[in-house]
């Protein structure tokens, strides 16, 4: 793009659930050049953190949004090329990850700051009709019948969490109908409510799959998360206070409303991991010599855990309204711990079916890593099936981790600890051995899941791990 | 199993409830030498005497007046009024005295009044009427409304057997219009159990009587344009189907009230507002009605085709629900 224009860089739009983010970081400065998809600042969103590639090359020439200021999608962050403020003529380009935050920029005027101030946005609106600023025209389209939600669209609508200003209306003036919704339901809608990405003993992968920008360019921004409490006056003695971060107030809204939603109960099974144990020893040379990759203890349980859920599809399932929704593949999330141990990011392994353990191992070590780069996209931390929380790391041996939205169940991993263990010897006789022993949790949705099917889960996984067959994994 | 017309399963029934329960008599106008005006009980007198089959004098009061005294004396009296429309000269004997015998006087009134009701043969104002929401307003009276020659034998059955005054308005429209198979052996139809004329998905149509053919032929328009109608046949008012028109109304979201009686006060009124206060959340539409207007039936065969509910005010009605 010619620098001779200007080009504005916008917050942009990381998932459709996502409704704000933070700058936390600016890779330029005024006055630096900068080249097309060259990476321009880190944002923090409560799906993600990234790096904003710049949408041109030229001169930064204004940054309009300090670090650590967390602004609407869509908010001008500063400009490329072109004088400085220049902002009528300004182009409006959308960084690389952006997809549907063009729309967002007319927001402003088609009233997308919600029902708020009305008549405030009636009377700006009238007062700036003479000079339209806007680079997108501004859609009539809120005063057509689409407005009116009838009573059953807004309860499927809260039932499912979804917005039903993003769904658009086949009935009379665009009115969402009952069925616009349930469509939009069965066709994987993106979940309005934000999506958390992960909570400490609990994480948990954002229930919406990515972005349509393609279907929804003109939607109007979502409803906002809640904005930060407004902060007491003064703290007590001794006290102090600290800024909760987008990602800590989604993993807030995010284990809330999976506890008000999900029945939890948590069942756990010991397992013998000897034979892991034995196999892995056996592995790891080859596996770091051959690939660069370690076959930790978790690559094995992922391995297992893929190829018992296949006996248990209501485990990898979900309840979607009145309908239970089955699969045919796995896509499981794995609890990361950010470095600053301010938080915990749930990647996702898409379609974890098709890996052996190598391809697994590769796969965790991979997107773990760039969790803690930050370098994950929306996509990657979106639409889990199960996912495995492993908080054994510390030495834990049981846990009640809570269910990822909406999933049905996850899968705590626990430290694998010498035991002392009733086996039989040769002869049948009971003796007690030293055997490395690890602690599973099954913490699942009750309402599908019952007792015996996770009881049986466990068992299996368990049979799984303590015969663990080399040639078939 | 024999093909019949509504108005042969209404007179078969009949015979068949006096064949088997001496209790059962008949009285009305011309219901004996001259078998009835529209030929119900032709041949009755022949089969079971004067005693049962009892030629009334012109007097609706006398007739559900004598029958009401018959039935607290342990009788079941079947009483026919020439048109529906004449019952308003017995309103004190059913509304004063049948009606609430059983609630001050503990003692039950099992009489049935037959009521050829509806219009759509120019019968004019005082021969075309529907009254059943009147009665439907009345605590104590049951008010029946057979659609098809099935359900008009079983429910004839099942209100001559059963221990209130249950008002029984068979419309005549569907008389020897109407033809449809018929069990042979007794059976009962239960009171306050909707019957499913069709299924569908898109909408649903609440009604009763010759409207459900009305209905049908809508639906056949709307299934043309590829939209699903479900047509909910009430049967009885008193009780009425309340689950089966929720359950409809959960399903479809987009309801039609029809009724050939006239609007204001009109039964549908009545499902239209218990929709609206128990299955609110599953509306995507304004519930609708489609009735008579407000006016006396009409005469003139071009107005009163202006006054009772067509196909094609029906279908404009469902295509006005499915667009919205």
């Amino acid at each position: 793009m010619a620098t001779e224009t200007a080009v504005d860089v916008v917050m942009p739009q990381m998932g459709v659930s996502v409704s704000e983010g933070t700058v936390t970081k600016w890779l330029k400065s005024e006055g630096e050049q900068v080249e097309a998809d060259e990476a321009l600042l880190e944002i923090s969103t409560d799906k993600v953190d990234t790096e904003v590639p710049s949408p041109a090359s030229g001169t930064l020439t204004q940054i309009l949004v300090q670090e650590g200021e967390t602004v609407d999608v869509g908010t001008k962050l500063a400009q490329i090329g072109g004088a400085p403020g220049a902002n009528g003529q300004a182009q409006t380009a959308s960084p690389e990850p952006a997809t549907a935050q063009a729309a967002a920029e007319s927001a402003d005027a088609s009233g997308a700051e919600g029902e708020t101030a009305t008549a405030e946005l009636v009377e700006e609106a009238r007062s700036a009709e003479p000079e339209p600023t806007a680079a997108v025209p501004v859609s009539d389209g809120a005063t057509d019948g689409k407005s009116f939600v009838s009573p059953v669209v807004a309860r499927i609508a809260s039932e499912h969490g979804v917005d039903p200003s993003q769904v658009q209306g086949s009935g009379r003036g665009g009115r969402v109908t009952k069925k616009d919704i349930l469509n939009f339901i069965e066709e994987g809608a993106p979940a309005a409510a934000p999506a958390a990405p992960a909570a400490p003993a609990a994480p948990a992968a954002p229930a919406a799959p990515a972005a349509q920008p393609a279907e929804t360019p003109a939607a109007p921004a979502p409803p906002t998360l809640a904005p930060p409490p407004p902060q007491p006056i003064a703290a007590e003695a001794g006290e102090q206070f600290e800024p909760m971060t987008a990602m800590r107030r989604g993993i807030a809204e995010h284990m809330r409303r999976s506890l008000d939603t999900s029945a939890h109960v948590t069942s756990a099974i010991e397992v013998d991991m000897s034979r892991v144990v034995a196999i892995r020893k056996k592995l790891k040379q080859e596996y770091e010599k051959d690939y660069g990759v370690n076959p930790t203890y978790l690559s094995f349980v992922a391995r297992a855990t893929v190829e018992t859920l296949r006996d248990y599809p209501w485990i990898n399932g979900e309840i979607r309204g009145e309908q239970i929704v089955t699969r045919n593949y796995v896509n499981l999330g794995f609890a990361v711990e950010l470095a600053d141990g301010k938080g915990l990011i749930v990647p996702v392994l898409k379609h974890a079916e098709g890996l052996n353990l190598l391809g697994i191992a590769r796969g965790v070590t991979d997107i773990a890593q760039r969790a803690r780069d930050k370098k994950l996209t929306p996509d990657e931390v979106q639409g889990g099936t199960f996912t495995i929380t492993n908080p054994g790391g510390y030495g834990t041996f049981h846990g009640t981790p809570v269910i990822s939205q909406p999933q049905a169940a996850i899968l705590g991993t626990y430290a694998v600890v010498k035991r002392p263990w009733v086996i039989q010897d040769d002869r049948g006789e009971d003796v007690i051995a030293i055997r490395p022993i690890m602690n599973l949790t099954l913490t699942y949705d009750h309402r599908l899941v019952d007792g015996a099917l996770a009881g049986r889960f466990l068992r299996d996984l368990r049979e799984k791990l303590q015969t663990w067959d080399e040639s078939a994994y | 199993m024999a093909e019949k017309t509504y108005l042969q399963a209404i007179s078969d029934g009949l015979r068949e409830e006096m064949r088997r329960d001496k209790r059962v008599f008949v009285i009305g106008e011309d219901v004996g030498v001259y078998g009835g005006a529209f030929k119900v009980t032709l041949g009755f007198q022949e089969e079971f005497g004067a005693w049962r089959v009892i030629d009334a004098p012109l007097s609706e009061t006398a007739i559900v007046g004598g029958c009401t005294g018959a039935a607290i004396m342990g009788m079941r009296p079947v009483a026919e009024m020439q048109f529906a429309d004449f019952i308003s000269c017995a309103w004190d004997q059913l509304v004063t005295v049948a009606a609430k015998q059983r609630w001050r006087a503990g003692t039950p009134v099992p009489i049935t009044v037959r009521l050829p009701s509806g219009g759509g043969f120019s019968g004019g104002p005082f021969h075309s009427q529907n009254p059943e929401s009147s009665f439907a307003h009345i605590p104590g009276l049951k008010v029946i409304c057979p659609a098809t020659p099935e359900d008009a034998k079983g429910l004839l059955a099942s209100a001559i057997q059963d221990p209130n005054p249950c008002l029984y308005f068979e419309h005549k429209h569907l008389y020897r219009r109407i033809k449809a198979e018929v069990p042979d052996e007794r059976y009962e139809t239960p009171f306050g159990k909707a019957r499913v004329h069709q299924e569908g998905d898109d909408l649903s149509v609440i009604t009763w009587g010759a409207m459900v053919y009305t209905a049908e032929e809508a639906a056949q328009q709307l299934d043309a344009d590829g939209v699903s109608v479900e047509i909910l046949d009430l049967r009885t008012l008193v009780p009425w189907d309340k689950q089966a028109v929720l359950e409809s109304a959960r399903k479809t979201s987009k309801v039609l009230v029809l009724h050939e009686d006239t609007h204001t006060g009109g039964f549908g009124g009545e499902i239209a507002a218990t929709i609206a206060e128990e299955a609110f959340e599953d509306l995507d539409a304004p519930v609708k009605r489609i009735t008579a207007p407000d006016t006396p039936v009409p005469f003139s065969p071009h107005l009163e085709k202006a006054f009772i509910p067509q196909v094609e005010n029906v279908v404009a009605g469902l295509r006005d629900l499915a667009e919205y």
